[in-house]
């Protein structure tokens, strides 16, 4: 029952495309990509979704936990629809981030870490993306917001909006 | 001047250079043609040392040599491994590299695999470059339509597997044994070294771990011999080198530069960064991205003893910890007038903090006590003590940990207390004007 719900038939054929492409018994590997399959289907990566994919790879739900805990891109716990991970190092604060970062907080009325009440934005603080020449920078999913400015950040979450 | 040569980026602005046909139309895939059908993978290593290319990650260990030191037992598979997990603060080459020019990195991993006698490789790519990694896929998928990847590459009998695999946000996967744990699906612990990956890496099989641009390198080499790759650059600095340059400068972005280029060229130069911001000075360049210590202008743009400064692993380095630096992965930040020191080394002292696995304890608390004693200072709660209290704890750090994340956290803290004390001292004085927005030690002030 728990299979329908943790991936769709597509993304579950995906998966065990990705489980073949490691060696023989190191299907282990397909850990990260896997959780990353999930978080895109579900926005995060609930308890019932760790222990889905554990099954899948014939791996201990622990060793599922640990990796999850482990690496910051997964959400451990529900999400807005727009998940904004915004740089705060050093490179990108030379060029104005710090300031930037307080516009984009003011705008949404919320903290890192937090959602904003109509579900539609998170903030949450990552360090650099490799991107420092192009800062100050968010991304939100795969796309990168580059060159921001007040004026721009007003823009995008406007555009997010609608 | 001079149009400089460019072994990398040579055709990265021709339009559309991302897909296979104009690759090929451009000289793409000239170098693996002539590695499969007239070179045997000894030849290739044999070129490579002779190029005397230096590792690109930023710890610059000669690559021929870590591909001679590769283990070959009978029987056992062998792995490349290409890094691509880019997270050091500073740098954005590998991104830019390979979302500009996925098959140069392609055709890299091919001729490598084949010299190293691998038959599956993965590139690993941080998990926040996904649109860089469809990228990669897409590219991929390409080659191995038109026979390059798969099964017989060329008709040659020679087969490779070529996986991306994403990372999950943690600075340290960087570190070449955290990422062969990260991909074997574990959380990324550096392992104890020795025994190198070249002895025991990924499945504990003998395995070769090159950074992006390393791999880059080796279609040219190929083709024009690791001869004519060591005349490029200067002395044991050969070749040429990717710098991400961001900060105050003119002209931010990625640079493919020769290696002995003055500093001062570079960031003056209307070629390159074209001068700091107009209205502003240049006041301290970290060089190497966020690990390496960082230099005020003098100490940058000249050595101790009056020499230019040149962008070549040795330049940089000449008078050690005292007065130099290193070109570490190239990641150049250069800092104006209005940057506070004291906030800019919180800031880096906090994500080391954040990014350590938390497996050493000098690495894990010495890290949370730096950033807890800058913030002190940085907010106008410090005292004089404590500015010698950082120096105790980095030096406690240095070199009493498993990997070299412990010494990364370490100098920029210790680097920048030498070199700006006075900035330290004046937080510490007066906090009241420090905390002040958007305030800036000013050495006048100092005196008051
Ligand atoms: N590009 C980036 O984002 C970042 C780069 N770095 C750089 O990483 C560097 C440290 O990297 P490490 O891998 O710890 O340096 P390392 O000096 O231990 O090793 C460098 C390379 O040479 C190989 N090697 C060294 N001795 C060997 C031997 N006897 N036999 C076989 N192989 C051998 C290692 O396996 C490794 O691939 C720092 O200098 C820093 O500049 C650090 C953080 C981030
Ligand atoms: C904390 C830490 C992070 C690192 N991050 C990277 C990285 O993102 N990319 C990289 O190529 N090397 C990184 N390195 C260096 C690698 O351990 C290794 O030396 C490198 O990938 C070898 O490739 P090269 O010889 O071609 O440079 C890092 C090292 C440390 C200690
Ligand atoms: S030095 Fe830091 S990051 Fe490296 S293994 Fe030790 S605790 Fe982990
Ligand atoms: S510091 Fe923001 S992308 Fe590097």
């Amino acid at each position: 029952m728990t299979e329908t719900i943790a991936l769709t038939p597509e993304r579950l054929e995906k998966a065990k495309e990705i489980i073949a492409r490691y060696p023989e018994g190191k299907q282990k590997s397909a850990l990260l990509p896997i959780l990353h399959l999930a978080q895109e289907q579900h926005g995060w990566v609930s308890p019932e979704t760790m222990d889905f994919v554990a099954d899948l790879l014939s791996i201990q739900p622990v060793e599922v936990y640990e990796v999850a805990t482990f690496y910051t891109m997964f959400h451990l716990e529900p999400v807005g629809k727009h998940v904004i991970e915004y740089c705060r190092t050093g490179p990108c604060c030379t060029m104005g981030g710090e300031e930037v970062y307080a516009h984009l907080k003011d705008k949404l009325g919320i903290e890192a870490g937090e959602t904003t009440q109509d579900g539609l934005f998170t903030v949450k603080e990552v360090e650099c993306l490799a991107a420092c020449g192009w800062g100050p920078c968010f991304q939100i999913r795969e796309k990168y917001y580059m060159h921001l400015t007040n004026d721009k950040v007003d823009e995008i979450i406007e555009e997010l909006s609608k | 001047m001079a149009e400089s040569i460019k072994i990398l980026t040579g055709n990265f602005d021709v339009p559309g250079i991302e897909q296979l046909d104009v690759y090929r139309k451009n000289g793409g895939y000239a170098g693996l043609e002539k590695a499969l059908k007239q070179m045997s993978p000894d030849e290739i290593v044999e070129e490579v040392k002779k190029s005397g290319v230096r590792g690109r990650g930023g710890a610059g260990f000669p690559m021929g040599m870590k591909w001679g030191f590769l283990a070959k037992p009978e029987g056992v598979p062998r792995y490349l491994v290409c890094n691509g997990d880019e997270s050091e603060p500073g740098t954005f080459k590998d991104h830019y590299l390979m979302m500009k020019s996925p098959h140069l990195l392609i055709e890299g991993m091919i001729i490598s695999s084949f010299a190293l006698g691998a038959n599956t490789s993965f590139i690993y790519v941080r998990g926040e470059l996904m649109y860089v990694i469809n990228i990669l896929e897409k590219a991929i998928a390409e080659a191995k339509a038109a026979g390059l990847l798969g099964k017989n590459i060329l008709g040659t009998g020679y087969d490779l597997e070529l996986v991306v695999q994403p990372g999950g946000g943690a600075y340290i996967c960087g570190e070449e044994t955290a990422l062969l744990e990260s991909l074997e699906g574990k959380r990324g612990n550096p392992r104890n070294k020795p025994p190198f990956p070249a002895v025991k890496g990924l499945y504990q099989c003998p395995t070769v771990v090159n950074n992006v641009e390393s791999i880059s390198t080796t279609p040219w080499i190929v083709l024009n011999g690791g001869e004519e790759y060591a005349k490029v650059g200067i002395g044991r600095s050969t070749g040429t080198k990717l710098i991400s340059a961001s900060g105050h400068v003119k002209n931010p972005g990625v640079y493919e530069i020769e290696l002995g280029l003055p500093v001062e060229e570079f960031i003056y130069s209307d070629q390159y960064l074209g001068g700091i911001r107009d209205g502003h000075g240049l006041k301290a360049v970290v060089a190497g991205g966020s690990s390496v210590p960082i230099l005020p202008k003098d100490l940058i743009l000249k050595t101790a003893a009056g020499e230019p400064r040149l962008m070549s692993y040795e330049s940089l380095s000449d008078g050690g910890f005292a007065s130099g630096t290193m070109l570490g992965s190239g990641g150049f930040i250069a800092m104006d007038e209005t940057t506070c020191i004291v906030r800019n080394t919180w800031n880096f002292s906090r994500f080391y903090r954040h990014e350590s696995c938390g497996q050493c304890s000098p690495c894990r608390e010495g890290t949370g006590w730096m950033e807890k004693v800058l913030y002190r200072i940085e907010h106008g709660k410090g005292n004089e003590r404590d500015i010698d209290l950082l120096v105790d704890v980095a030096k406690k750090i240095e070199g009493n940990t498993i990997c070299p994340l412990g010494d990364a956290a370490a100098w920029p803290v210790a680097s920048a207390i030498r070199h700006f004390r006075d900035e330290f001292e004046w937080h510490v004085k007066n906090p009241e004007a420090a905390t002040k927005k958007g305030a800036v030690y000013q050495p006048e002030l100092s005196l008051a």
